[in-house]
């Protein structure tokens, strides 16, 4: 298409030089010795997929129909997979109060925990773009902690902090609150793994702040001239205008929400405790596959996963429309 | 406090002086105006200096533990009373009979083929999904935007029995194989936004000149995109760096440790309680990141902000 000498569309409606670059390609195509340019260019085009292709099928999608053959067997990786058909779906959700917790405490996780971080993340952002001078140094204090939460030191920091005896403890003494550490505690674990998420808020904050410096400042200047105040400014303009970024942030939030492993298997020693209060649902299914050597029923854990994050998607997606603006965009 | 100030930006121009000067006429008096001004930035500044401290607490706090003995954790206080190294040389003897250094060479090893991996095979696969028309463009790549939301744990098990049956267990295979081959879809999907921003007269000239795709590829596109290149590759750094799944499920034996499984090591240990050697070793894996962070940091910053905005 691109090799076309010359163009000359005047028309900018989107559909009408659509079509007219299809009917321009069709006519291109049919040109004697465009074919087989057409078909050299679909085979360079593969050539330079070559390694994604492998990766897509051979540790993606084949993978990933395999595990769902998987959920319906019982397989321990030393003897063949015997078909159970559901019976993994059915034990999971009828007689394994192991996994009931774990997937409650995950959602609890993921729906309580990301909303706080990314309200963290705008609140900080808006103060952030409030001012010039001198944000720089805060915008790069907060990004650091999101390259590191992650990792093992970080948890182990963590675990260190929240413990019996540690700062947070010492704090607490300090002004009279004596709940002891939170890392034992089944009822303070799990605020304990929501502030750690919460911490790595300064990879959205950037987002939002870039977001921010894209609205135009005449729209705060309109809505002023209303007599908007603060708070309607920022619901008249702010959430709108960045909706489409809040919405992007929310999806990728969730999404990664729900794999939080490395943390909680530091804090509980692999173990998912106190009292199964941090064996989120990617602990649990380690655990099920690669301790207790149950391929079959890890497998069917991994999909009722990927269901839910599917639900959970479509869910966002589908409720797009009424609250996410895509300005300049008449579709 | 913090919302008030949307109209007013900190950096008053004489032009919009002038402007509010005209429009306004209920403001208060030029004075009161400054001295408000004055005010909020103070506050603007005392705030995010709170927020500041209590964000960079336990990096400060991990910092002052690794000079502290034994006996002092679990007593209140951030500095240590009685300094020491002792912490350092015994983090440094390393952990299950493995000196340090070790686990840092192992590290080091995997995140390097790891960034020479990603930045290859995706740039390789963006190029094709930004400016080569094949057929079936369309739905492959809506099967790459698919896999960015795909929890990784889905794949876990599988590719184990894949990785197990092609006798790849206790070698880094398993941990590198998937980064030549472009798994990881945010690197894919990044520098796709980043060769369609950049402008196709140069390709369009090279290829009346007759340059073939690989051509361009190497030759424009590849310098034009260098900024997001080096995003990619700081970024797959640390990802490599921070893996903690991946060689917990494929590495079986302590010389090939890299350096968060060791960290799990002396986690595991702190029944010993030598908290001290426990914060040193977190603190010096760290220390790579951190200062990836302080000589990169516009690059990460910058690769965060595109990726956002454009997707």
């Amino acid at each position: 298409m691109s090799t076309t000498p010359t163009r000359a569309i005047v028309t900018n409606k989107p559909l009408a030089r659509r079509r007219l670059l299809r009917e321009e390609k069709a006519e291109f195509l049919n040109r004697p010795g465009q074919r087989g340019r057409a078909v050299r260019e679909s085979l360079t085009g593969y050539g330079f997929l070559v390694p994604w292709l492998i990766g897509f099928f051979g540790l993606t999608l084949v993978p990933m129909v395999y595990s769902l053959y998987l959920s319906f067997t019982s397989y321990n990786i030393f003897s063949p997979p015997k078909w159970i058909g559901f019976e993994n779906y059915i034990r999971l959700f009828t007689k394994d109060p192991n996994f009931i917790q774990s997937a409650q405490i995950t959602l609890i996780y993921v729906l309580v925990g990301t909303p706080i971080m990314l309200a963290a993340a705008l609140f900080v952002a808006i103060l952030l773009n409030y001012r010039e001078k001198g944000s720089g140094f805060f915008r790069s204090a907060f990004y650091a902690p999101s390259l590191i939460a992650a990792s093992v030191s970080v948890a182990i920091v963590w675990r260190a902090m929240f413990s019996t005896g540690g700062p947070v403890d010492n704090f607490q003494k300090f002004i009279g609150v004596d709940i002891g550490g939170w890392v034992g505690n089944p009822e303070m674990i799990m605020p304990m793994m929501i502030l750690l998420a919460v911490w790595q808020f300064g990879a959205t904050m950037v987002i939002f702040l870039a977001g921010l410096k894209q609205i135009p400042k005449e729209l705060y200047e309109a809505a002023e001239m209303d007599g908007a105040g603060p708070w309607h400014k920022f619901r008249a303009v702010t959430v709108p205008m960045l909706s489409p970024v809040i919405f992007f942030n929310l999806l990728l939030g969730l999404i990664g929400a729900f794999q939080v492993f490395g943390s909680a298997y530091i804090i509980s020693n692999g173990s998912g405790g106190p009292a199964g209060m941090t064996n989120f649902i990617t602990l649990y299914l380690y655990k099920t596959g690669f301790s207790d050597g149950r391929m079959g029923y890890a497998a069917a854990i991994a999909w009722v996963l990927l269901v839910v994050v599917a639900i959970i998607a479509f869910i966002l997606f589908r409720t797009q429309k009424s609250w996410v603006h895509y300005s300049g965009d008449n579709r | 406090m913090t919302t008030s100030s949307f109209s007013e930006p900190a950096l008053v121009t004489v032009e919009n002086q002038l402007d509010t000067v005209a429009i306004t006429t209920n403001r208060p008096s030029g004075r009161r105006t400054i001295k408000r001004k004055t005010w909020q930035t103070i506050i603007w500044f005392g705030s995010l200096l709170i927020i500041t401290a209590v964000v960079l607490y336990p990096l400060v706090w991990l910092f002052f533990a690794t000079f502290k003995p034994n006996g002092e954790f679990g007593q209140p206080g951030l500095l240590p009373q009685q300094p020491t190294l002792d912490n350092y040389a015994k983090m440094w003897e390393g952990i299950a009979g493995v000196p340090m250094w070790r686990f840092f060479w192992n590290s080091f090893v995997l995140a390097t083929f790891s960034v020479i991996g990603t930045v290859l095979s995706s740039a390789l696969a963006a190029y094709a999904f930004a400016r080569v028309h094949f057929k079936g463009l369309g739905v492959l790549f809506a099967a790459m935007i698919g896999t960015l939301l795909l929890p990784f744990h889905v794949v876990i098990i599988p590719q184990y029995i894949i990785f197990n049956n092609l006798g790849m267990i206790d070698t880094y295979w398993p941990l590198l194989l998937p980064k030549f081959l472009a798994t990881e879809a945010f690197f894919v999907f990044l520098l796709v936004q980043f060769i369609r921003q950049m402008p196709r007269d140069m390709d369009e000239a090279a290829r009346i000149d007759g340059a073939g795709h690989l051509r361009i590829f190497w030759s424009i596109i590849l310098p034009l995109i260098k900024p997001a290149l080096i995003t990619c590759a700081i970024f797959a750094f640390i990802w490599a760096w921070n893996d903690f799944l991946g060689p917990l499920l494929y590495i079986t034996s302590p010389e090939n440790y890299p350096l968060p499984i060791a960290l799990r090591l002396y986690n595991d240990q702190t029944t010993s309680s030598d908290y001290g050697a426990t914060a040193t070793a977190s603190f010096i894996a760290l220390i790579p990141i951190l200062l990836f962070f302080l000589v990169f940091q516009r690059f990460l910053v910058e690769g965060v902000a595109t990726q956002g905005l454009k997707g």
